[in-house]
Formats: structure tokens, C-alpha cells, sequence
């Protein structure tokens, strides 16, 4: 057992090599997580509410661009926006931000089916009674649909920043220096303790995960109380 | 934009063939992940349930521990890992056998299985408590009223959520490429790097994982339209 390698570089797992060098490991992990579910959150939303929209030309670009990455490994997507995108714009991207825009993509199908099942969710009276009071469609969503609608998929988005925590892991294939690479670079420096180091990350990412799944599990149960109920 | 496209290179000749061993290892490492992960997912979701403390904590611990930790993280765990704790027997063995392809059965089966458990658990808890309680009052065993009765019934109602876990799987199984097993995107990634034509390559394999998503959900809209709304209590 060489429990001392993964001492010795803990402070590499957690943040890289800063405040001397760039930031990495387990920070890097989470800030790529927490910009690409900013970015997928509205890309989503767009998405989404052109999904429910019954003009074709809307509904229709939302549901090919749904089904085309829910049905595409992210691993594929990222080599598209990694590898592909340089071809056709002529511009390499650096890697973090080719993973970004990779993750924002692939998240926000997967956040517009969240908003299309939160909206759906929501007892039709709720539109019903919202148009019957003078609002129109867009302001009937914006005040009375959306606001209940977001509210009750807070649980589902915790869940998806959970997965995509998780997906961050991806990154480390084009290069991004997150927690996995960071765990490879020391693995490959000592090569006597792939055990140790491998199941340390793994709690990291854990620890990282379980807490926002404790989290979710709570705002689902807190928040249950404020649903409104069809008959 | 200065790119030839070339796509008679990767849908002939060599090239095709690549393509199509890449979709057998896939379909192959998936298909046999899929059925180990079913097994153990049973079993530990029937663990959750036993009432037995240490067998629910085994199960509680099991779940969530591989349902949040990355897959990536545990393909490395298996494949450069494993050496120190697998005993040694089933580390000859393993050498033996093609081990990139065994550490990522081994990585795809157990994280999957969490998932699967957790989705027969919720299924095994949608079916009414007094059928146990039936089955039992039969003079049936836990086992056996788990077997006969909950179990069958359960699993109607799970089929969906279970098929689109095996989709899940299929696409993750693209992670094994990272320890060089030879599936559809490692051959996408082999022959942009030897022919330079990474565009038709990733166009046609993407263009195929789609095709595998697109099939299984239509397969589970049928079955929900069809199959699903005929279980009744």
C-alpha cells in the first residue's frame, strides 16, 4: 500500500498546481461543471419551450436536435466540437472550452425534456384559468407557468448537475486538466499505486455527488408540498 | 473550408471493415454487460429489500457508491487498479482472456447494475404490499414469493425504464476506448488519425449510435402504447 503518493499529491487532486500554475483537479472538475450547467440551463430552456410550441417549425428543429444528442454517447459529441468543429470554422478551440460548449450541448437536450415534463406536469386548468384572465400565451408561461414549472423541476436539475459532474470525468480524453487526468499525470509519474489513487478520486467524486444528491432528495420532499394537483 | 470529403474511403475496403468489427465489440462488450448487470442488479435490489441490516446496508452502500462515482473513473480503477486487490487466481485467468475487454465488462457491469438495482427496487415497491404479504400467508418462502410472484410482476412494469438503461449502457460502453478496447468509437478515432478523414468516420459512427437510441426508444413507445396500460391490480 503507498498511501503516502496520494498524501503527497492531495493538494493535486483539489486544486492543480495553483495559485503557482493553472488551476486544476477537483476545482476544474466542478467550475466545468458549474459553467456548463449555467450554459445548458438556458440553452435548454429554449429548447424545451420550442418543443412544446405547436408551430412546426419550432417543434420540429427541437425534436431532431433532442433525439440526435440523447441518442450520441457524450464522448462522440465531444470529439465533434473537439476534433470535427476545427475543419469546418478553421479555429482550434483551447480544450476547456471545447469541453464546455461540448457539455452545454450535450446537457441541454437532456435539461429541454426536464422542462418539457415539468410543463407538462403542471395541471392543465393552470393555462386554462392564466388565459381566462386576460394574459396572453407568452405572458401566461412567463408569470404563472414557467415560475411553478421551474420550481417543481429543481430536483431534476440537481440530478442532471450530479450526472454531468460525473461527465466532467470526459474531459481529461481531449486534455482538459480535471480531477481524472490529474489522477492519470500522478499515476503515470509513480505507477506504483493506480489502486490508492484511482479509489481516492473516486471518493472525491463521491463526496462531490452524494452531497448533491442528499440535496435533491430533500428539495423534492420539501418542495412536494407546493405542487399544485389536477383533480 | 479546405476539407475533401471522402466518403467512399470509410463506407468501402478497409475502412468498412473496421467500422463493423468496431460495432460487433460494441454490441458484444454491451450484450454481455447487459446481462451480468441484470443479475447483480437483481440481487442487490432483493438485498434492499431482505429486512436483513447487513445485506440492505451492503445494497445502500453498493448504490450509491457507484451510481456517483464516474464511469470513467472506475474503468481505471478496474483496468490499472485491480491488480493489487483481485486475488490471484482470477488475475491469471483474466490475463489470459483479452483483459481490456474483461476490466470493461467488469466497470460497465457494476455501474450499471447500481442503477438497474435501484430501477427493480422502485419497481418492486410499486407492486401493492399485500401480495407479499399473500404470497407469504401462502406458505411460500421470501425467496420464493420474491421469485413467483413480485419479481414477474415487476419486471412488466420496469421493462422501459430497464431498456433505456441497457441504451444508457450502450452509449457509456463508447468510455472503453480510453484502455484501447477496439469498439466503434476507438475504430472512429483509429481512422481519423490514420486517414485524416475523421469527418466521414465520426459521421457514420455517430450516425450509428443514433440508429441503435432510435430503434429502442421506438421499441419502448410500442411497448408502453401497446403492452404497459394492460397491467392492472
Amino acid at each position: 500500500m503507498h498511501w503516502d503518493i496520494v498524501w503527497n499529491n492531495f493538494s493535486y487532486f483539489l486544486i492543480g498546481a495553483y495559485p503557482q500554475g493553472p488551476l486544476g483537479g477537483l476545482a476544474m472538475s466542478i467550475l466545468l461543471a458549474l459553467g456548463s450547467i449555467f450554459g445548458a440551463f438556458w440553452l435548454g430552456l429554449g429548447i424545451g419551450l420550442m418543443r412544446l410550441s405547436k408551430r412546426p417549425y419550432l417543434k420540429y428543429p427541437a425534436l431532431v436536435y433532442i433525439e440526435i444528442i440523447r441518442g450520441t454517447p457524450l464522448l462522440m459529441v465531444i470529439f465533434w466540437f473537439y476534433f470535427l468543429a476545427p475543419i469546418l470554422f478553421n479555429e482550434t478551440l483551447p480544450e476547456a472550452t471545447s469541453a464546455l460548449i461540448s457539455f452545454i450541448v450535450f446537457t441541454s437536450a437532456y435539461i429541454a425534456e426536464i422542462v418539457r415534463a415539468g410543463v407538462l406536469g403542471l395541471p392543465k386548468g393552470q393555462m386554462e384559468a392564466a388565459r381566462s384572465t386576460g394574459l396572453n400565451h407568452t405572458q401566461a408561461m412567463l408569470y404563472i407557468i414557467l415560475p411553478q414549472a421551474l420550481r417543481n423541476m429543481i430536483p431534476s436539475f440537481v440530478n442532471q448537475f450530479v450526472s454531468l459532474t460525473k461527465d466532467t470525468s470526459l474531459a481529461y480524453i481531449i486534455g482538459v486538466n480535471e480531477l481524472t487526468r490529474a489522477a492519470t499525470q500522478v499515476n503515470n509519474r509513480t505507477l506504483i499505486a493506480p489502486m490508492e489513487i484511482f479509489l481516492t478520486i473516486a471518493v472525491l467524486y463521491f463526496i462531490v455527488c452524494y452531497v448533491l444528491t442528499s440535496i435533491s432528495r430533500r428539495l423534492e420532499k420539501q418542495l412536494a408540498r407546493y405542487q399544485a394537483r389536477g383533480k | 473550408m479546405q476539407y475533401q470529403f471522402d466518403w467512399g474511403l470509410v463506407l468501402s475496403g478497409e475502412y468498412r471493415e473496421w467500422i463493423i468489427q468496431g460495432l460487433i465489440t460494441t454490441l458484444k462488450i454491451s450484450g454481455i454487460s447487459i446481462v451480468f448487470s441484470m443479475i447483480i442488479g437483481t440481487i442487490i435490489a432483493v438485498f434492499r429489500l431482505s429486512r436483513i441490516k447487513v445485506l440492505e446496508w451492503i445494497s445502500l452502500a453498493y448504490t450509491e457508491f457507484f451510481r456517483n462515482t464516474p464511469l470513467l473513473v472506475q474503468i481505471f480503477f478496474w483496468y490499472f487498479g485491480s491488480d493489487s486487490i483481485l486475488p490471484k487466481v482470477v488475475k491469471e485467468w483474466l490475463y489470459k482472456q483479452d483483459f481490456e475487454f474483461a476490466a470493461g465488462v467488469i466497470a460497465l457491469t457494476i455501474y450499471t447494475s447500481a442503477f438497474i438495482a435501484e430501477e427493480i427496487r422502485s419497481g418492486i415497491n410499486s407492486i401493492p404490499k399485500n401480495q407479499i404479504e399473500a404470497s407469504r400467508a401462502c406458505g411460500l418462502s421470501f425467496i420464493q414469493s420474491m421469485q413467483y410472484v413480485i419479481l414477474p410482476q415487476a419486471f412488466r412494469i420496469i421493462i422501459p425504464p430497464l431498456i433505456s438503461q441497457f441504451l444508457n449502457l450502450t452509449k457509456n460502453s463508447s468510455l472503453v476506448m480510453t484502455i484501447g478496447v477496439m469498439e466503434l468509437t476507438y475504430m472512429a478515432r483509429q481512422i481519423e488519425s490514420y486517414t485524416f478523414h475523421g469527418f466521414e468516420a465520426f459521421t457514420v459512427v455517430t450516425l450509428i449510435y443514433i440508429a441503435i437510441s432510435l430503434t429502442i426508444s421506438i421499441i419502448i413507445n410500442v411497448y408502453n402504447r401497446y403492452f404497459l396500460r394492460t397491467i392492472r391490480y
